[in-house]
């Protein structure tokens, strides 16, 4: 199977406290903090978007695969907030770390996992040798309404992975399932600011369904234990979510710690678990494994298997996503607004 | 504030990736790109040049009144940059203000938004600059 070759991650500068949101609507920020497990979201700056963010994970990404980028052969962004509505993303970012002309590229949307799709199809590009190396990156600048409980949790950040030859790869992607179902548990009308949710309808046939059925159908197939696992990553919405999972699942919570940034970051929709996965990354040794299971809503989950090689030391050509994760500077609510584009008129 | 498609367009190898030219007689560096060697004149050989992008600050002010279409990202800075390859650009800097800037600091280039404020226009993205600590 393919593996990954490269991988960047990315997170913007400002954050934003649970507390300083709740303070604005009135609402007991313990009981935020506890309930969803957050304490702070990351913001993007004014000139940052879902291709800039991008473009800063692919360069981290393509500085660690050490290739040239014409050697790709296909770049895939996944969002729920590209920049344009028609105009790719994928273009301006293979522009922009120099693969263009000669590849292929296309936006992707499922809400929370077009990224993981995204590094599905570069995995079937490349083990169909169609391309050498392909580009899937994972990137939101997430919005929720002014109030709602999405507020506390939607936020910014991108991941990105060059997937590419097994045996180039700093870790093999060893196999992956996908669980798919039209499910209405969470939607953004076109044109419409903001997204709209099925309040708790999102957890137990949205998330919990669809995760668990990725999960266990990639263990299945693979004929594979928890125990034969070092890693897990879950799509992260909040903090409370990816932890049920796994103790329905019986997946120790210790195994969680590297790859559940949400209480730091909040969720990156996208980039949720791509980022997870890019934290495990930057601590992971080689034979450690790695169990990945994305969820987008509307909704459909990927799990992936996926075994760190000797190629992992590559990490050092790359900045950490520690270092943009520890880089940040908090900001008041009014500011938080701003740089959202919350006023009217703006 | 509008920036015509072909501007941007012909921008953007100088703008996404700073590209620019050497002339590989003196090893003079140019960004922007240019396509005459003032120095050798005829007898200048000009290449395309991809600059890394690292440099130093040579030097900064902060802009308080900025021109049309930078209104909201006002107060930020704008630095002459000494690349590393030798020649000197201009360019803001990000995520700072001019407090957290000194003569010489080390700097790389970032890809963001320069200007976006038509709704129903083109977004023009470009280089800009972040300190390296």
């Amino acid at each position: 199977m393919a593996g990954i070759v490269g991988y960047g991650a990315y997170v913007p500068k400002y954050r934003i406290k649970s507390e300083t949101i709740a303070q604005v609507w009135g609402e007991d920020p313990d009981r935020i903090q506890k309930g969803l497990g957050i304490m702070e979201k990351a913001v993007p700056a004014i000139d940052e978007d879902s291709a800039t963010m991008a473009v800063e994970s692919a360069r981290i990404a393509m500085a660690r695969a050490g290739i040239s980028p014409n050697d790709l052969g296909a770049v895939y962004v996944g969002s729920e907030s590209h920049p344009y509505a028609v105009k790719p993303t994928a273009s301006i970012v293979a522009q922009a770390i120099g693969a263009t002309p000669n590849l292929t590229a296309a936006d992707l949307e499922f809400a929370c996992k077009a990224g993981t799709a995204g590094m599905q199809m570069c995995m079937g590009l490349v083990d169909s040798k169609m391309v050498k190396y392909g580009l899937a990156i994972g990137a939101d600048t997430a919005q929720g309404r002014p109030g709602d409980a999405l507020e506390y949790s939607a936020a910014a950040g991108s991941a990105a992975y060059v997937i590419g030859p097994e045996d180039e790869s700093l870790a093999v992607i060893e196999d992956t399932f996908s669980f798919t179902t039209d499910t209405p548990d969470f939607w953004r009308r076109s044109k419409a600011d903001f997204p709209s949710h099925g309040g708790r309808f999102t957890g137990q046939p949205g998330y919990f369904k669809h995760v668990k059925g990725a999960f266990t159908g990639l263990m299945e197939k693979m004929g594979e234990k928890i125990e034969n696992y070092d890693y897990f990553v879950f799509h992260q919405p909040n903090a409370k979510f990816p932890l049920a999972v796994a103790k329905q699942l019986g997946v120790p919570k210790e195994k969680l710690k590297d790859g559940l940034l949400v209480p730091i970051v909040g969720n990156t929709y996208s980039g949720a678990s791509p980022l997870g996965l890019a934290n495990v990354l930057d601590v992971a040794k080689e034979g450690e494994r790695i169990f990945v299971t994305s969820f987008g809503s509307g909704a459909g989950s990927d799990a992936f298997s996926i075994k760190v090689t000797g190629k992992i030391a590559n990490r050092e050509k790359g900045t950490p996503l520690s270092a943009f994760i520890e880089n940040k500077q908090y900001v008041p609510y009014a500011i938080y607004a701003k740089l959202r584009g919350k006023y009217k008129g703006m | 504030m509008k920036e015509s498609i072909s501007l941007t367009w012909r921008r953007i190898p100088e703008r996404y990736r700073m590209m620019g030219s050497v002339c590989k007689t003196c090893n003079t560096h140019y960004f922007p790109p240019r396509s005459i060697c003032p120095e050798c004149r005829r007898k200048g050989k000009i290449e395309p040049f991809k600059f890394s992008g690292k440099g130093k600050v040579y030097s900064f002010t902060e802009i308080h009144a900025p021109p049309a279409g930078f209104e909201k990202q006002a107060p930020y800075v704008m630095a002459i940059v000494e690349l590393e390859e030798g020649t000197r650009c201009t360019g803001q800097v990000v995520d700072a203000t001019k407090d957290d800037i000194r003569i010489g600091d080390s700097v790389e280039a970032v890809f963001r938004k320069l200007l976006s404020d038509d709704p129903e226009g083109p977004i023009h993205y470009g280089f800009k600059f972040r300190l390296i600590k």
